[in-house]
């Protein structure tokens, strides 16, 4: 299996907080790996180390190869890098389309604007927002909002998706039509981390789990094998007990 | 088809300049002709400021430097070197460009209000350089050996051509913002206004964009200055770099629309008639600057889009045809 990303040793500090400490691990083609922790664990920060927008102090990212620690988060997407963002960024004034169109347009195949269209609707299509494209982007509710996101970063055909929190706020037919979105975009073969909250969701869709605590990476396994370690129940709850009944509940 | 739909928007801006153009033509009045004049220079600099201000979203307040250096440069070479209109105007333009590009690479990364007091800086700055530079006259300024306009068969037909020539400066300032909208180019600038740092992560080598989009607003000012100092027969540096006028374009592109081909055209004009009014009335004349600025608040505070932005949002007909 060849190793899509490997992250290595990467360690960042904000001021005094060390946000990250010697993050290290190695993603394969076509995998999806969870990222999970309490909040204010690292794993936005991560994500923002692994796509340029605060490169690393320590450590190496290498994507497909190629060492792009210190590179820009423009040249990552080109090189094909996607992802979304936990607070939704949509271009409010432009509409669905053209956010859409924007993605494909500077993303990695750098298409010309009119191919760029085509694949918008294809897209759009995809994530079930077609009936909108024509409207604001800034005039759809959270949770098509969190639809375009998506719907930007795939229309740049990447090899990697970075998707942060796309099930947060949203009601539970929600999530589960977006677990099966998401399961549809590996199965097309790219390879994707998700940061997520939701338990349920992530343990059923990743096929490696990667926890952070305090920056630290305190374990990395199956969902199986991290549902079942002591360390990472306690970092998230506290009380191995309590957890053990949740997940049951679950 | 589709060909026809992308362009159908640069239809209106092209048909009310033509109008404007055509008017002294065929009344054949040379008082109208000086009017249009005004009205077209101002369209030519308003189109062109919007298309950092409108598309890339980034306030300029200093954007008449460009108007001022490249009009100084060109009537230097013109003037002192003995060059043809053409010429000058080219080496205008491609100074002021120039200018905007290093400029842009210095500037471009501050943001919002701290861009805005930079520009203003710019064209501080520059209008005390030029007071001292020797070359270009001092705070004297440059004045025209009237021997120029001879290889143009006198003072007349000289002012004859250069309405015509600020018709087609008009007309390509017109199809340059036409043509930004509507590239792959401009759909990168139009993210960079909405969310720069999401149009980053998209893959939007901001900071060269933005500094081309600089380059591209800055090109027209500069022969526009060439051709108006030209016409006038001298340059001064507090007529080449007045700040006021910097304002008033920004009122001319908020007033019609901005991030719009019509609206900088139909704000140039509303403006220029309204200031014909203003400084030829005995209430307003003194007071000509203020109602400017009152109206860019009551703009910023009722209709921030503009008045081809708002029948846009208005009424989904409008969108096709108005762009």
């Amino acid at each position: 299996m060849t190793v899509l990303l490997s992250v290595q040793g990467v360690t960042k500090r904000f001021g005094g907080l060390q946000a990250l400490t010697q993050v290290t691990f190695d993603l394969p083609e076509g995998q999806i790996l969870g990222l999970i922790g309490p909040n204010g664990a690292g794993k936005t920060t991560l994500f923002n180390a692994i796509n340029g927008t605060y490169p690393p102090e320590e450590g190496r990212i290498i994507f497909r190869d190629k060492d792009v620690t210190t590179l820009k988060t423009y040249d990552h997407a080109r090189m094909g890098m996607a992802r979304t963002h936990q607070i939704v960024q949509p271009l409010n004034e432009l509409t669905v389309r053209e956010n859409v169109m924007v993605g494909a347009c500077f993303g990695r195949e750098n298409q010309s604007l009119r191919h760029a269209a085509d694949i918008a609707d294809e897209v759009l299509e995809f994530v079930e927002l077609k009936v909108r494209a024509d409207q604001l982007a800034g005039s759809l509710n959270v949770a098509q909002k969190k639809r375009l996101e998506m719907a930007r970063a795939l229309a740049s055909r990447p090899y990697l998706l970075l998707l942060d929190e796309v099930l947060a706020g949203l009601n539970s037919s929600e999530i589960s039509n977006m677990v099966e979105t998401v399961k549809k975009i590996r199965n097309q073969g790219i390879t994707i981390i998700m940061i997520e909250h939701v338990m349920k969701a992530v343990m059923n869709v990743s096929d490696r789990i990667l926890v952070l605590d305090y920056g630290e990476q305190i374990a990395e396994g199956t969902p199986e094998e991290i549902s079942k370690n002591e360390k990472v129940i306690e970092a998230y709850l506290g009380d191995p007990k309590l957890a053990e009944k949740l997940l049951q509940e679950d | 088809m589709k060909y026809w739909r992308t362009h159908l928007g640069l239809f209106f801006p092209l048909l009310v300049v033509a109008g404007l153009v055509l008017w002294p033509v065929v009344t054949g009045n040379v008082s109208n002709r000086e009017s249009v004049f005004t009205i077209l220079k101002a369209i030519a600099l308003a189109s062109s400021l919007n298309i950092l201000l409108g598309y890339t979203g980034y306030v300029s307040f200093g954007h008449i430097v460009f108007y001022g250096f490249g009009g100084y440069v060109g009537l230097y070479f013109i003037n002192e070197q003995g060059w043809p209109i053409w010429a000058g105007l080219l080496v205008g333009g491609i100074s002021s460009g120039l200018l905007a590009f290093l400029l842009g690479k210095a500037i471009l990364r501050l943001r919002g209000a701290y861009f805005a007091l930079a520009t203003i800086g710019i064209n501080e700055a520059m209008k005390a350089l030029i007071n001292n530079l020797e070359l270009f006259g001092g705070p004297i300024g440059m004045t025209l050996n009237f021997s120029v306009y001879k290889a143009y068969g006198g003072a007349a037909q000289a002012l004859g051509m250069s309405f015509y020539i600020m018709a087609g400066l008009t007309f390509a300032a017109l199809i340059a913002s036409h043509l930004v909208r509507t590239s792959k180019f401009g759909l990168g600038l139009q993210a960079i206004r909405e969310n720069e740092d999401a149009a980053e992560v998209m893959g939007v080598a901001a900071p060269d964009s933005k500094t081309w989009a600089y380059v591209l607003s800055a090109i027209i000012p500069g022969m526009v200055g060439v051709l108006f100092f030209f016409k006038n027969g001298n340059v001064e540096p507090h007529v080449a770099f007045p700040l006021h006028s910097s304002i008033e374009l920004l009122v001319m592109v908020m007033l019609g629309g901005q991030g719009t081909v019509l609206g900088p055209i139909l704000g140039a004009f509303a403006y220029q008639g309204m200031r014909g009014y203003l400084v030829t009335s005995d209430i307003f004349k003194n007071i000509q600057l203020s109602v400017s600025g009152v109206l860019l608040l009551l703009i910023v505070l009722f209709i921030p889009a503009g008045a081809v932005g708002w029948l846009r949002q208005r009424a989904p007909v409008f969108r096709r045809v108005l762009a």
